[in-house]
C-alpha cells in the first residue's frame, strides 16, 4: 500500500441526537479508479458522502486529501480543494442556459477595466470552454450551448452536470445516483461518461442503488452498513446477490476480506 | 430521565412567569387605573389628513371631557371588515357610544344595529349611512352642497360663457362612494346641469361634460386623470376635483401643458391647510372648506351627555342630519354665493 | 491516447441517438403550436410587445388621431414612469423567487423623508435626497436580512414590513402634504424629474420627455446589464429557478438574496424621487395603487412569478400596456370599471401564457 489514497476518511462519527449515523467509518479512494459506495437505506452512505464534500461535519474522525488533513466547514471549501459533487437533483438552474450553469458561482469576468469596475462577463470564454469540455467528453451534440438546460432530456442534464464537475473537479468526483432517474437507453450514456471521466485520469465516487450499473463501471465496491464501512468488495470476484447479501447482513463477508 | 424532567419543568415555570408579566404589562397598558367612560372613533383609513384632523379634535374633546377614547381605522378606503371588527371590540369593552366614519354606508348597517342594541349611542360622522336613520344621529357637512357651493361659483365667475363651458370631472373611485357622487352631483347642480339620478354620475347627456375619471383622492392620481380628460378634449376650461390633492395634482397636468395661465377654472372640497394655500395662490379657484375637527368634537360630546343622562342628539328633522356647515373660500368672490378670503379660511383650516 | 478515442467514440455512440438528430427530426413534426411554444420559450418578451403593438393598433382605430397623437402617446410614457421604476425593483425581487408588497411604502417613505427634511428642517436639498435614498435602502435592507436570515418567505415579510413602513409613513408626514409650490421653493432639487424637454417629430407633432422618464430608461439598462451580463445577475435569476441547486452550485444565495432586496429598496426610493417629479407635491396619500400596479407591469409583462425567469425589459413594456390600455380605453370613451376589467383580463392572459410556456420539455 505505497499509493496514497486521493480521499480517505479515517474513523468518522456523526450523531443527530441518539441515532448515530457514522460510527467510526473509514473510507478509501485510490487514484485513477472507480469506487461504487453502496449500502442499505440509513445505513449512513449518505452522510458518510455529505462529510466528504463538506455538507455535514463529523463529530470525530478526519478526512485526509492526498494523505493531508482537511476541515471543510462547507461544500464550497470543498469544491475549492478539488471535490466535486454531481448532487442527485444535479443541482442545474432549468431556465438558465447550458454555459450559464456549467460557469454557476465561478463565471469569468472579462480582463482590464470592463471586468474590474464594470463586472462585465466574459461570455464567449465561458461558452468556449463550456463547448470544448462537453466536445471532450463527446456531448456536443447538443448543440446550441445558450440553450436552457430545461429544454434537454434527462440524460443531456446528466451530461452537463457532469461536464461541469469534470471541468472544475481537479481531485475527486463524486456522483449521487447518476442514473436513478433516467431510463435504460441513457443510463447507458451516463455509464459510459462515468468511464470515459476516469479514462481522464480523474477518480469517482458513484453513489448507486442500481447493481448492474455498479458492476459494470465500479473498480472496487465499498459496502456500507450499520453506519460504518462493512467490506471493500472487487465486483470481478463476487456476484451482485453476495453484495446485496452483505449489504442487508443476510450473509457475513469471509473473514480474509474483512480484515482487508 | 430525571434530569431531563427537571430541565422541562423549569423552562415551563420560565415561560409562564414572562407570560404573566407580559399579561399583567398588557393589562395595565390596555385599563388605566382610573375608569373613565369608554367612547370610540372609528375612521375610514389611519394616514388621509381629513381623518387625522378628526382624530385629534375628538382627542382633545375627550380628555376635557374626561372621558377614555379609543380610536380604530380601516385599513384602506372601503375596508368594512375593520370597522366591524373594531364595532365589536367596542362592544365587549363596554363602550358607551362611539362616532364612526363608514367605509361602506350600507354593509356597516347591521353592525351598527348590533352596536345600538347593545346600547351604545351611535353618531355617524361625515359620510351618512344607507338609510341614514340606522344610526343615532348623524353630523355631517351636506356634501351635496358643498358641490353645489362650487358649482354656483364656478357657473358664476364664467357667466355668459358657462353655456358652451367644457368641464372635467376628477372623481374618486369606480364603485362612486357617497361621498363621490353627493360632491360630483352637487357641483352639477350648481353649474346648472340635469343630474338625473342623484346618487349616480355618468349618467348625464349634458355637451358640455367631458368625462369622469378616477383620482383616487390623490395627487398621482389626479395629473394622470388630468392628463387623459385634456387629451380628449382639449378646451376644457373648468375643473372638478374630489379634493384638494386630486385638485393639485391636476394642476400640475395644467401646468405641464401650458394652461397655467388661469384660463381653466379648478374647484375642489375639503379645505384642508395645503388646499387652502393653494387657494391663495391661484392653483385652485374656490373649494368648500369642511370642519372635521368640528365634527368630532361635536360627537364626542354628544356621547358624553348621553352617558350622562340618556339624551339623545337632535338633529335638523329637514335634512335628517346635523349639518356642521361648509363655506365657500375664494379670493375672487362671485354675487350668488356667499364666501370667505383665503386668508380667513387659513385660520380655520385643519390638516 | 487509443483509450480517449475509444472513450468519445463510446459517448457520442451512447448521445448521438438522444441529441442533435432526434431533436431535429422533432423539428419536422413539431406542430406550429409546439413551435410557438418554443418560439416564446426562447425570445418570452415577444408575448407583451404584441400585445402592446395590438393596444396601440387597436386605440388608434378606436380613439382615432387623440390616441396616436405623439404628444398623447408621450404623456402615456409620463404616467408610467412611477409605475415602471417600481416595477423595475419588484421584477429584481420577483426573479429571485420573492414578492415585496412593501415597494409602494418605502416610495412614499422615501419621498417623504427627502421632503420633509428639505423643507420643514431646512436640511440641505442634495443632503435630503441623499438621506432619502439612504432610507429606501435601509427598509429594502431589512426586508432582505428577514427574508435571507431568519428565513421567514417574502410575502409574510414584506406584509408586515409594508404595514411598518406605511405606519412611518404617517409618522412622518404626520398626515401633512408639502405643497407644490413649498417644495419648489426649498428643494427644486427634488421636482427636478419632473421638468421635461419638447422632442419635435416631423410630421407627428411634439413629444413631451420628462427627466423622470430618461431615468427610467438609464435605470432600466442598468439593471438589464447587471442581471444578463454580471455574475450577480445570474445568480439572481438561478437563486429565483431553483435555491436549493443555486446554493449547491456555489451560490452565496443568501448574500445574492440581501443584495436584490436591498439594490430594490434604494430603485423604490428613486422611484420616490420619481413621483416629487411628477406631482410636484410630498404627499403621504401619493402612490396607494401604485404597489399592485408594479406586480401588474411585472406579471404582465412575463416575469414568472414563481421565480428564475422574465426581464427588465418586459416589465417597461408591461407598464406600457397598462398605461396605453387605460388611457386609450379612457380615450375611447370607455368607464373606468372597464378599464379595470380589461387590466384584470390582460393580468391573466399573461400568467397563463408564462404556465404555458413553462411547461416546455425536450
Amino acid at each position: 500500500m505505497s499509493v496514497v489514497p486521493v480521499l480517505e476518511a479515517r474513523g468518522l462519527t456523526k450523531r443527530y441526537g441518539r441515532v448515530v449515523a457514522l460510527d467510526h467509518a473509514d473510507f478509501q479512494l485510490m487514484p485513477n479508479e472507480i469506487l461504487a459506495v453502496i449500502g442499505d437505506n440509513g445505513a449512513g452512505k449518505s452522510t458518510l458522502i455529505k462529510a466528504l464534500c463538506g455538507a455535514v461535519i463529523p463529530d470525530g474522525g478526519e478526512i485526509l486529501l492526498d494523505g493531508r488533513p482537511v476541515h471543510f466547514k462547507s461544500p464550497m471549501e470543498a469544491r475549492e480543494a478539488g471535490i466535486e459533487t454531481v448532487y442527485q437533483n444535479l443541482a442545474l438552474s432549468p431556465a438558465l442556459s447550458i454555459a450559464d450553469n456549467m460557469f454557476l458561482g465561478r463565471e469569468i469576468r472579462k480582463t482590464g477595466a470592463l471586468g474590474r469596475w464594470l463586472r462585465l462577463l466574459d461570455r464567449t470564454a465561458m461558452e468556449r470552454r463550456a463547448r470544448q469540455k462537453l466536445t471532450e467528453l463527446g456531448l456536443m451534440t447538443i448543440q446550441n450551448i445558450g440553450q436552457a438546460v430545461e429544454t434537454l432530456s434527462g440524460g443531456q442534464r446528466q451530461g452537463v452536470a457532469v461536464a461541469r464537475a469534470a471541468a472544475f473537479g481537479s481531485k475527486v468526483i463524486i456522483m449521487d445516483e447518476p442514473t436513478a432517474a433516467l431510463g435504460v437507453k441513457e443510463s447507458r450514456r451516463v455509464l459510459e461518461l462515468i468511464l470515459d471521466v476516469k479514462r481522464r485520469g480523474l477518480p469517482i465516487v458513484l453513489i448507486s442503488h442500481n447493481m448492474p450499473h455498479v458492476f459494470e463501471v465500479a473498480d472496487r465496491i465499498h459496502i456500507h452498513r450499520l453506519g460504518r464501512r462493512l467490506v471493500v468488495i472487487d465486483p470481478k470476484e463476487y456476484s451482485m446477490s453476495d453484495a446485496v447479501a452483505f449489504m442487508t447482513g443476510a450473509k457475513r463477508p469471509p473473514e480474509n476480506v474483512l480484515a482487508a | 430521565m430525571v434530569f431531563h424532567w427537571e430541565v422541562t419543568v423549569k423552562r415551563t415555570t420560565l415561560r409562564t412567569s414572562v407570560f404573566a408579566a407580559a399579561a399583567a404589562a398588557f393589562v395595565a397598558f390596555v385599563a388605566p387605573a382610573h375608569a373613565a367612560e369608554i367612547v370610540g372613533l372609528i375612521t375610514k383609513t389611519e394616514g388621509n389628513p381629513f381623518f387625522v384632523k378628526m382624530r385629534e379634535g375628538a382627542q382633545t374633546k375627550a380628555q376635557e371631557l374626561g372621558l377614555e377614547l379609543r380610536t380604530a381605522a380601516g385599513k384602506f378606503d372601503g375596508d368594512n371588515d375593520s370597522q366591524v371588527a373594531a364595532i365589536e371590540n367596542l362592544i365587549s369593552a363596554g363602550a358607551k357610544g362611539f362616532a364612526i366614519v363608514p367605509s361602506d354606508s350600507s354593509a356597516i348597517v347591521p353592525t351598527i344595529k348590533k352596536a345600538r342594541d347593545a346600547g351604545l349611542l351611535v353618531i355617524v360622522l361625515d359620510t351618512p349611512l344607507d338609510p341614514m336613520d340606522a344610526a343615532d344621529a348623524t353630523f355631517a357637512t351636506d356634501n351635496f352642497k358643498a358641490g353645489e357651493l362650487i358649482g354656483t361659483w364656478a357657473k358664476d365667475t364664467l357667466g355668459d360663457k358657462a353655456a358652451d363651458a367644457k368641464i372635467a370631472f376628477l372623481d374618486l373611485a369606480a364603485n362612486q362612494p357617497t361621498v363621490d357622487y353627493l360632491r360630483d352631483q352637487g357641483f352639477m347642480k350648481g353649474f346648472g346641469i340635469d343630474i338625473k339620478d342623484p346618487k349616480r354620475y355618468g349618467d348625464e347627456d349634458d355637451a358640455r361634460i367631458c368625462g369622469h375619471e378616477m383620482t383616487g383622492g390623490a395627487e398621482d392620481g389626479g395629473r394622470t386623470a388630468m392628463e387623459t380628460l385634456l387629451q380628449k378634449c382639449p378646451d376644457i376650461n373648468v375643473v372638478y376635483t374630489i379634493n384638494e390633492p386630486a385638485a393639485a395634482g391636476a394642476y400640475e397636468a395644467l401646468k405641464a401643458l401650458g394652461k397655467d395661465d388661469g384660463s381653466v377654472l379648478v374647484t375642489s372640497i375639503d379645505g384642508g391647510c395645503p388646499g387652502v394655500a393653494n387657494v391663495k395662490a391661484g392653483v385652485i379657484g374656490a373649494t368648500s372648506q369642511q370642519y372635521p375637527l368640528k365634527m368630532a368634537a361635536m360627537a364626542m360630546e354628544a356621547i358624553a351627555k348621553f352617558a350622562k343622562d340618556g339624551t339623545k342628539p337632535q338633529v335638523d328633522p329637514k335634512l335628517g342630519f346635523l349639518d356642521t356647515g361648509a363655506t365657500l373660500i375664494t379670493d375672487k368672490p362671485v354675487k350668488g354665493v356667499e364666501s370667505i378670503t383665503s386668508e380667513e379660511g387659513a385660520k380655520l383650516c385643519w390638516g | 491516447m487509443s483509450d480517449d478515442v475509444v472513450g468519445v467514440k463510446a459517448a457520442e455512440r451512447g448521445f448521438v441517438g438522444g441529441g442533435a438528430d432526434v431533436a431535429s427530426f422533432e423539428v419536422d413534426h413539431r406542430g406550429p403550436l409546439r413551435q410557438l411554444q418554443h418560439f416564446l420559450h426562447k425570445y418570452p418578451t415577444t408575448v407583451p410587445f404584441i400585445v402592446l403593438l395590438i393596444g396601440v393598433l387597436i386605440f388608434s382605430v378606436a380613439a382615432g388621431s387623440r390616441f396616436f397623437a405623439i404628444l398623447n402617446l408621450s404623456l402615456v410614457l409620463q404616467q408610467v414612469t412611477i409605475i415602471a421604476v417600481l416595477g423595475i425593483a419588484q421584477t429584481m425581487i420577483i426573479l429571485t423567487a420573492g414578492i415585496d408588497l412593501s415597494v409602494g411604502a418605502i416610495m412614499i417613505l422615501s419621498s417623504i423623508v427627502m421632503g420633509r427634511l428639505a423643507v420643514v428642517y431646512g436640511v440641505p436639498p442634495e443632503l435630503a435626497f441623499l438621506l432619502g435614498l439612504l432610507t429606501g435602502l435601509i427598509c429594502g435592507l431589512i426586508n432582505g436580512l428577514l427574508v435571507a436570515l431568519v428565513r421567514l418567505p417574502p410575502f409574510i415579510v414584506t406584509l408586515g414590513t409594508w404595514s411598518m413602513y406605511g405606519a412611518m409613513v404617517i409618522f412622518v408626514s404626520r398626515s401633512e402634504t408639502l405643497r407644490q409650490q413649498d417644495v419648489a421653493a426649498a428643494a427644486p432639487l427634488l421636482q427636478w424629474l419632473g421638468s421635461s424637454f419638447k422632442v419635435p417629430i416631423p410630421g407627428w407633432g411634439t413629444a413631451i420627455i420628462t427627466y423622470g422618464s430618461v431615468l427610467m430608461i438609464l435605470l432600466a439598462v442598468l439593471i438589464w446589464y447587471v442581471l444578463n451580463r454580471t455574475a450577480f445577475g445570474r445568480h439572481v435569476y438561478a437563486t429565483g429557478d431553483d435555491s436549493e441547486s443555486a446554493r449547491l452550485a456555489g451560490i452565496n444565495t443568501k448574500r445574492t438574496l440581501i443584495a436584490t432586496y436591498t439594490a430594490a429598496g434604494l430603485i423604490c426610493a428613486i422611484a420616490g424621487w420619481v413621483t416629487i417629479g411628477r406631482i410636484g407635491a410630498v404627499s403621504p396619500l401619493a402612490g396607494q395603487n401604485a404597489n399592485l400596479d408594479a406586480i401588474t407591469a411585472v406579471v404582465i409583462g412575463g416575469t414568472s412569478l414563481f421565480g428564475g425567469r422574465g426581464s427588465i425589459i418586459g416589465t417597461l413594456v408591461g407598464a406600457l400596456i397598462v398605461g396605453t390600455f387605460r388611457n386609450g380605453l379612457a380615450l375611447s370613451g370607455v368607464e373606468v370599471l372597464w378599464q379595470e376589467f380589461a387590466v384584470g383580463a390582460l393580468i391573466i392572459i399573461a400568467v397563463t401564457i408564462d404556465q404555458w410556456i413553462r411547461k416546455i420539455s425536450a
